[in-house]
């Protein structure tokens, strides 16, 4: 890596000479070693997805979720370190109850992302801290309108209508644009989402990995939430069985 | 010899008197770092008449929010579903109790971020805001409330209390303000009469009546009410709003002495 040596990386508050901050690139490459995260917006709502790997058999199930809820109507999914992303949660979570508390309604999504990405910039611009390891996905649907954006240890946000971080971003984003999100509600779309993340993920530097999904949309009422187990059953079958056909006509193929 | 206590001059002399207090001349000064606004209520709100039956709770309050003796606001509720197990019922300050159930609100809406299927129990709540509203009454600011909780815990009924100073008590019927007086020995009375718990048609019975003779009595009352109830098969549900049954013909005959 060029930034090494050079005395520029050690600070989050110092340029490099060609004009780049190394210790938000290191937290992007942090982020890069986390489990893959997606978000997918439908004509009713949002599905996130998230690849957790599971670091030890000794873990107990569904510990360590990718997936937390910030508000009643908001969903984020965070690739990244875990211990950084639930203080951003946090934050996250106070902002949306301060919102409410003065103007008597739910934060609109926009609002919060801006409180969000601007917190995680502020901690790119001073020598004393470090940036935030972890990218967030934040999600929700209120008043029929589905809304995403995605916030980068950089403190950059952009809105999306299906967006990947973490590990295999790229697969996953090559998969999502075959998709045809605009026409596509959030029923078929966690099946999708599924399928996405079983793809993406590398059998062989990852063994094991729990599915975690999510949804924000008409059928949860607005409501960010867990997807009930029976569409959860459904979305890894299918996932499960795109992939062994997948094999199956790797090895025709050969 | 030299006598040093012989004819010495007085110490003090036209001055203070040693050993008691001195009232300097000059404008008096008095405390001004303390306020008085939260010494009472403005909008209030009156009786809460709750009792537990054989399978839940009810609480029933009517909808005035008077200013001072002025009927001031006809529809104000002031009973609050706080989950699908807990209801809260309010008297006192209107205004106190929409920052309550504010409070309660976010609270519940940050335990179902936890999304740890873990729900706030009945006695936890009343547990929790005896503490609030003891420790605002140190604070000497309080919150000026009859507060009134109830639910279903381990398939029991429970009814609890809390008032301003934070004193908390449960029990089978519990009536706050003008009710303690009113309704309350009614209520007791006829719980008492009966053997079993109360039945829900018999506790609703036992509540309008209440309503209605707190309407006839109270001057801060009002014949429109709602009516919380939890049942263990029915759930939670608040209906209203709803009617007083009243009758004032026997007013003519009753002449004052």
């Amino acid at each position: 890596m060029s930034s090494i040596g050079t005395g520029y990386d050690l600070s989050a508050s110092q340029f490099s000479p060609d004009g780049r901050v190394f210790q938000v690139e290191y937290a992007m490459k942090a982020v890069e070693n986390s489990g893959t995260v997606i978000g997918l917006k439908g004509t009713d709502g949002i599905v996130l997805a998230a690849e957790k790997l599971i670091l030890s058999k000794l873990h107990e199930p569904s510990t360590n979720r990718r997936i937390f809820n910030i508000d009643r109507h908001i969903g984020m999914a965070f690739s990244g370190l875990i211990a950084d992303a639930r203080q951003i949660v946090e934050i996250a979570r106070k902002e949306a109850a301060n919102y409410r508390s003065q103007y008597g309604t739910n934060i609109p999504l926009k609002y919060l992302n801006d409180r969000v990405s601007m917190y995680m910039h502020a901690y790119t611009l001073y020598s004393a801290v470090r940036p935030y390891g972890c990218s967030v996905i934040l999600a929700s649907y209120d008043e029929n309108e589905p809304q995403m954006y995605l916030i980068d240890p950089s403190g950059v946000s952009y809105g999306f209508h299906g967006c990947a971080t973490g590990k295999a971003k790229q697969s996953a984003k090559t998969e999502i644009e075959k998709l045809k999100l605009g026409n596509m509600t959030c029923k078929d779309i966690v099946k999708e989402a599924a399928k996405i993340i079983y793809i993406v993920h590398d059998e062989l530097k990852d063994k094991n990995f729990e599915l975690e999904l999510s949804w924000v949309c008409k059928d949860s009422n607005g409501l960010h939430v867990k997807v009930p187990e029976s569409v959860y059953a459904d979305a890894e079958r299918a996932a499960k069985q795109a992939m062994e056909a997948d094999s199956e006509s790797d090895t025709e193929d050969m | 010899m030299f006598d040093p206590m012989a004819n010495a001059p007085p110490l003090w002399s036209n001055g203070p008197t040693p050993g008691s207090f001195y009232n300097f001349p000059g404008p008096q000064t008095k405390p001004n770092d303390h306020f008085t606004h939260s010494q009472s209520p403005v909008t209030t709100a009156t009786s809460i008449v709750a009792l537990a039956y054989d399978k839940g709770i009810m609480i029933a309050g009517d909808l005035l929010a008077s200013y001072g003796s002025l009927a001031r606001y006809r529809n104000c509720p002031r009973i609050m579903e706080v989950n699908d197990n807990i209801l809260l019922g309010a008297g006192g300050d209107y205004a106190d109790f929409q920052y309550v159930k504010s409070f309660i609100e976010q609270k519940i809406i940050d335990e179902e971020c936890l999304d740890d299927g873990i729900k706030l129990k009945p006695k936890s709540l009343y547990c929790w805001l005896t503490r609030v509203m003891y420790q605002r009454r140190n604070k000497f600011d309080p919150l000026w409330n009859n507060l009134v909780i109830g639910g279903i815990q381990d398939g029991t009924p429970f009814l609890g209390t809390v008032d301003k100073l934070g004193t908390a008590y449960t029990d089978r019927a519990i009536c706050t303000g003008y009710g303690a007086h009113i309704a309350l020995p009614m209520i007791r009375d006829a719980i008492e009469k009966k053997a079993q718990p109360l039945t829900q048609a018999e506790a609703r019975a036992l509540i309008e009546k209440s309503l209605e003779v707190l309407f006839y009595r109270d001057a801060r009352s009002y014949p429109k009410y709602q009516l919380g109830i939890i049942d263990q098969d029915e759930g939670v549900k608040i209906e209203g709003p709803l009617s007083v049954s009243q009758n004032w013909n026997i007013a003519t005959i009753i002449k004052s002495v």
